[in-house]
């Protein structure tokens, strides 16, 4: 028997009893929008996620001074040590290729005094690559050059909250500012990044970097070096290069204390993407039952279907009608069903996914992968359900079907 | 087509007992022939009918057509047969409900994958049926719907009409009318078997064939309707 044949008698015993079909079809639907909601919703999670966090540098490692032990004993906290410099940096971005760029930076507490007003703050020593490393950059005014590095200029790029509390009504740019009695003049102000978990990070004043190392505070290490990966999978190859250039140009021996510690931004990422993919697996697993409890009505109103029609059963095979022809007309129905069901579906989790986008406001993707993936699962749901009644209409005795009321 | 049954037996297991249907039936039904099967009910003309319609297996014994023993058949090969060379009537009609009339007729054909349209048509005019080819089966008389049956079962052009009862259901006048059609298709060289407890009806055709137990215990050319000559 053509499949064409197959598929119009199918049919036409779903038209036949369209109530029915739609019933039984709405297991299907329902399952299949939630299987493609969840995920949308899952991956617009993660997207958004992704998209946050690369904002604040994803591809990024932090070079820190490591603990120092001295020969008494006494052991200082991490970051004690002196021993990164901006040569280190130089290194770095010089001698691995997959590096894009390296900022150095060194800060500390220090008293910011402008006109009357005056605020304890953070003053941070950068290299003029350092907005370009964190993907941070000024709003108003401009950042330093390699000109004001070169010759320790006295300029200063404010953060928004210290712009804020020492400048409340003026416009900061090209106004004085002293710290620890330097004269530095505001050359801009840097865009807001918000507070983070422990500290506002717009609390900040930056400085050229050699000009914090020789005219305010006297030293020649820097407290972090922040190395740009020019790509996310490369991280951990970097990290392992950094590692051992560093352990090389601070002559430590195989098996020793490095007196650094790299930190891999791209953990944090992964951290969070890895929770994110958790939740959407679950939710995923949940409609897939959803879309399982479809199937099995699929399965409980076939069975009923092959009990009604175990005379047209009969009939069909005294005219001719192999075991196959039936199994074939039983499962044509089935899979006509749930994919029906699927592509319905398909249409209802696009609604939904859109509604919540415009009503609860989250970010949703939706993916050809999670679509095909539903309907997928749909169709295989159909064949999976659809086969147990179909064989055993195919399997009816000929002559006990035709006895049958 | 010349069927054969040779000493066929069937039993049906009812639980722990065994009842015997046929007990050693031979019989031989050569191109051509009119048979009306008769008997009392239980005597076996039922499962005999379906085991010469393939529709059943015997448990003992051989089923040749055309010499050739079809207990070696596939499932699939044995639907082919019945597709192709038989044609069924049943006693209650047995058409697809919800369908209209031409394409019960048509159904065969599915099977067969071909789809012909004015072949259908053509049969149902054969059976008188032509302007009633769109309707119900529920909108048909029981005549009617037995005359669909027979255009159905001569659609694919078989060799032998197998009627189980075509007329128990009708009455005298319809019943008279069936007959006919069925002695005309007769006439025109189809072999026809037919079973029956009722003797108007199997006056019609030229061989009688007595069941009982399980047994043939007559098997008489029909007195009143000798078979034309050449068929034995």
């Amino acid at each position: 028997m053509p499949l064409r044949a197959g598929a119009r008698i199918a049919l036409r015993a779903l038209v036949a009893n369209p109530l029915r079909s739609v019933l039984t079809g709405l297991g299907v639907i329902i399952g299949v929008a939630a299987v493609v909601t969840t995920i949308s919703i899952g991956v617009g999670a993660r997207e958004s996620t992704r998209q946050q966090i690369a904002a604040l540098g994803t591809n990024l490692l932090t070079v820190i001074p490591g603990r120092v032990s001295t020969p008494g004993g006494v052991g200082q906290g991490v970051g004690a040590a002196q021993s990164l410099t901006v040569e280190d940096g130089e290194a770095i971005a010089a001698g691995i290729p997959a590096v894009e760029a390296v900022a150095a930076e060194f800060n500390r507490s220090a008293q910011v005094v402008a006109g009357s007003r005056n605020d304890l703050t953070n003053v941070s020593g950068v290299t003029p690559n350092f907005p370009q490393v964190r993907n941070w950059e000024p709003v108003e005014g401009a950042f330093f050059g390699e000109e004001e590095m070169r010759s320790r200029g006295r300029v200063a790029v404010l953060g928004k909250t210290v712009a804020e509390s020492l400048f409340p009504e003026a416009d900061p740019i090209g106004q004085p500012i002293r710290i620890n009695r330097v004269i530095f003049q505001v050359i801009g102000v840097m865009a807001s990044k918000g507070a983070s978990t422990f500290a506002d990070r717009d609390d900040i004043v930056f400085i050229p970097l050699s000009s914090a190392q020789k005219r305010v505070f006297g030293v020649d290490h820097v407290r972090a070096l922040y190395v740009k990966v020019r790509a996310l999978e490369q991280m951990e190859a970097v990290l392992g290069q950094v590692e051992s250039l560093l352990l090389g140009r601070h002559r430590i021996a195989d098996g020793g204390e490095p007196d650094f510690l790299i930190r891999n931004q791209a953990d944090v990422v992964q951290a969070f993407q890895g929770v994110n993919r958790t939740i959407t697996v679950l939710l995923a697993i949940i409609a897939a039952v959803s879309l399982l409890v479809g199937g099995i009505g699929i399965m409980n109103i076939m069975l009923v279907s092959v009990t009604e029609r175990t005379r047209e059963i009969g009939i069909r095979k005294a005219v001719g009608a192999t075991r196959r022809d039936i199994l074939l007309q039983f499962l044509v129905e089935a899979v006509t069903l749930s994919v029906t069901g699927g592509l319905l579906g398909v249409a209802l989790g696009i609604g939904a996914t859109r509604a919540v986008t415009a009503l609860a406001g989250w970010a949703t993707l939706i993916t050809p992968a999670a679509v095909a993936l539903a309907f997928g699962f749909a169709a295989g749901v159909g064949i999976l359900f659809g086969l147990y009644p179909a064989q055993r209409a195919g399997r009816l005795d000929p002559i006990e079907a035709l006895r049958a009321e | 087509m010349q069927l054969d049954l040779d000493d066929v037996t069937k039993t049906y297991r009812m639980g722990a007992v065994d009842v015997p249907a046929l007990r050693g039936v031979t019989l031989r039904i050569a191109p051509g022939e009119f048979v009306a099967v008769m008997g009392p009910s239980g005597s076996g003309k039922s499962t005999c009918m379906n085991i010469l319609g393939l529709l059943d297996r015997p448990t003992s014994g051989r089923c040749l057509f055309d010499g050739r023993d079809v207990a070696s058949l596939s499932d699939g090969e044995r639907a082919r047969l019945r597709n192709r060379r038989l044609g069924f009537v049943f006693q209650s009609f047995n058409l697809l409900p919800r369908t209209p009339a031409v394409e019960n007729v048509e159904l065969p054909m599915v099977y067969a994958g071909r789809f012909e349209r004015p072949r259908a048509l053509a049969v149902l005019e054969r059976v008188g049926l032509a302007a009633r080819a769109h309707h119900l089966p529920t909108q048909l008389s029981g005549g009617e719907q037995q005359r669909v049956a027979i255009a159905r079962a001569l659609v694919m052009e078989p060799a032998v009409i197998l009627a189980d009862e075509p007329t128990g259901n009708l009455d005298s006048a319809t019943s008279a009318e069936i007959m006919g059609l069925l002695a005309a298709l007769n006439r025109e060289g189809m072999t026809v078997v037919l079973v029956t407890h009722e003797a108007d009806v199997a006056a019609h055709a030229r061989r009688i064939v007595r069941f009982r137990d399980g047994r043939v215990v007559r098997d008489d050319p029909n007195a009143r309707r000798p078979a034309p000559a050449g068929v034995r």
